[in-house]
């Protein structure tokens, strides 16, 4: 039935970008910005707590469901935006990118992200996939008179489009050899039966499009260019909200309509797993610009996430969520560092200008480091956490090696993250950093809070992941 | 002969073959890797007709309605960035696009 009491938050955020957009047309362009911007994240603050109180289920015969995983993955990807746009604003006002279309996109593409991690059928799957990725194009390319915005617009919309059209023949595949598009009639079907040849193939093309998304290798090409050309806090949404709701759908994906073929593609994610973990690691050690570091620490990231989809299990679902989570927190906070590299109201972004920043901003330094502990996965921090679960799903699941490589591969990426350190602690000290801005200084705190209180309160993200995971695997 | 499914299949997997090779083959313009993307999405949009006429179930044919809708969206959004990156470098071959390198 059609029951649009479920899917009230995503038509909340609809109204409410159309709404904003009518607003800064009339307000006038350059002044309402700022409005706007706030608007935007008022909207998607509300938009959460709609998630939160809702009843959900399922709506619009059966293409869409709000379930805990759903609401779940929501939360964590309108934080994401939310403070994607917060961060966005001094810079695009110094940067003269201060346009009001800048927040109503991100809140375009985050009601595709939420409209994509509540499919549950082909067709919207598809259509909030494409919905996200549309708006993300023009995101990339929102300072319109660079030319390295451009070209990183380019590159995103060429290889995002490949990766719809494989996306979408994959759907036509299994479409036609299993008759429905819906992912519940789909699981039905293939319970405990052999996946047809035809689906089979369909299933490989569909998780190459995801990988794409997600930036899994061997999709991940596009992944260091858009990060480094896109605008600085462009790059840290990308990074966060786009990743988790592509997760998000792959896990989706995987457990929904093809949980009974987990032979067949559990193979298929152990591989770009193990390949996204290695890459991510060793391409990252050679890199000088902190933005293209961020982007393979992002793939390596994914691929410790994708081991624990590889496992197939409801503790790996969990992990994978949980991870996430952290994910989310150790990002926003590290990019709010990176947009904090000002010099003379210039930004910068090599590796090397953060030396001596123990010297010249202690605190700053010591909240980076923790971040980078963090992201390396060194106990007692929130990284950690995230690692270990998914490391010990997978290893309750019998894919020992897989954790052993993905181990190995940990310990790779921890030079680059302890590099990061060495040069802020033990470099000459540059000139200063310009003063930061407040909000920057209110996410950085908040991140290190969660990142630190992490071990004495895991319950909230831990219980409220493994409610979600459930509802996954129908229990 | 009979046409039967299987030749339909055929000529949107050509076609989808030939957009994936159009877009990693050509050296040239940008323009063509976005025929070649519309070429890959109309060969989707074969398969799906294809089946659903051969299934009787009217959801392919939907679906491809909504696939050609958000093609003409993407070919709209494609080309407004290819025009601001013009504006911006003055060419759009492909091997030009090399500002940042990967």
């Amino acid at each position: 039935m059609l029951n649009l009491g479920a899917a009230l938050p995503e038509m909340f955020m609809a109204v409410s970008a159309l709404a904003l957009l009518m607003l800064g047309v009339f307000a006038g362009k350059d002044k309402s910005f700022r409005m706007v911007s706030w608007l935007a994240v008022a909207a998607q603050v509300v938009a959460i707590v709609l998630v939160v109180m809702g009843d959900g289920g399922s709506a619009f015969f059966g293409q869409f469901s709000a379930d805990p995983f759903a609401k779940f993955c929501k939360v964590l990807i309108l934080i994401g935006s939310a403070t994607g746009i917060i961060m966005t604003m001094n810079f695009a006002e110094r940067e003269n990118m201060a346009r009001f279309e800048f927040p109503i996109l991100i809140s375009l593409a985050t009601l595709g992200m939420m409209a994509m991690v509540s499919a549950n059928d082909m067709l919207s799957l598809y259509l909030g996939l494409e919905l996200q990725s549309l708006a993300l194009y023009v995101v990339a390319a929102i300072r319109r008179d660079t030319v390295r915005s451009t070209e990183s617009g380019l590159k995103y919309f060429i290889l995002g489009s490949i990766a719809s059209g494989i996306l979408l023949y994959g759907m036509s595949m299994v479409y036609g050899f299993t008759g429905t598009t819906n992912f519940t009639v789909l699981g039905d079907t293939l319970v405990g039966g052999e996946l047809p040849l035809g689906a089979l193939v369909g299933l490989a093309f569909i998780f190459a499009g995801l990988c794409f998304k997600v930036s899994a290798v061997p999709f991940h090409m596009w992944t260091p260019d858009v990060y480094e050309g896109a605008p600085t806090p462009v790059t840290s949404f990308f990074a966060v909200a786009p990743k988790i709701a592509g997760l998000a759908l792959f896990i989706r994906v995987a457990v929904g309509p093809f949980g009974g073929a987990v032979e067949d593609w559990q193979q298929i994610i152990v591989l770009i797993s193990i390949l996204s973990m290695a890459v991510g690691s060793f391409a990252a050690l050679r890199q000088e610009n902190i933005k293209r570091l961020m982007a393979y620490s992002s793939i390596g990231h994914v691929g410790f996430a994708l081991v624990g989809l590889a496992a197939g299990t409801q503790d790996g679902v969990t992990g994978v969520l949980v991870y996430l989570g952290i994910y989310l927190v150790m990002n926003l906070g590290t990019f709010a560092v990176i947009l904090c590299m000002r010099r003379n109201d210039r930004m910068n972004e090599e590796i090397t200008d953060l030396a001596g920043l123990a010297k010249t901003k202690p605190l700053m330094a010591a909240i980076t480091a923790i971040f980078m502990f963090s992201m390396a996965g060194i106990p007692p921090l929130a990284g950690f956490f995230g690692k270990f679960y998914v490391f010990k799903a997978a290893v309750d699941a019998g894919l020992v090696t897989l954790a052993v490589i993905g181990l190995v591969t940990s310990v790779v990426s921890a030079y680059y993250y302890l590099r990061i350190i060495k040069v802020m602690y033990f470099d000459e000290p540059v000139e200063g950093f310009d003063r930061n801005g407040t909000e920057m200084n209110v996410i950085m705190a908040v991140a290190t809070i969660i990142i630190l209180a992490f071990v004495f309160f895991p319950n909230p993200l831990m219980d409220s992941a493994a409610v979600a995971a459930a509802s996954l695997f129908g229990m | 002969m009979e046409i039967g499914l299987a030749h339909y299949l055929t000529v949107a997997a050509i076609l989808f073959t030939l957009g994936i090779f159009g877009i990693f083959m050509n050296r040239k313009n940008v323009i063509i890797i976005m025929m070649s993307i519309e070429l890959m999405l109309l060969a989707v949009n074969i398969n799906l007709v294809a089946f659903s006429s051969f299934l009787g179930d009217l959801v392919g044919q939907v679906f491809t309605i909504f696939v050609l809708t958000v093609a003409a969206a993407e070919a709209a959004i494609g080309l407004a960035i290819l025009v601001v990156y013009f504006r911006n470098r003055g060419t759009i071959a492909v091997e030009d696009i090399n500002m940042m390198k990967g």
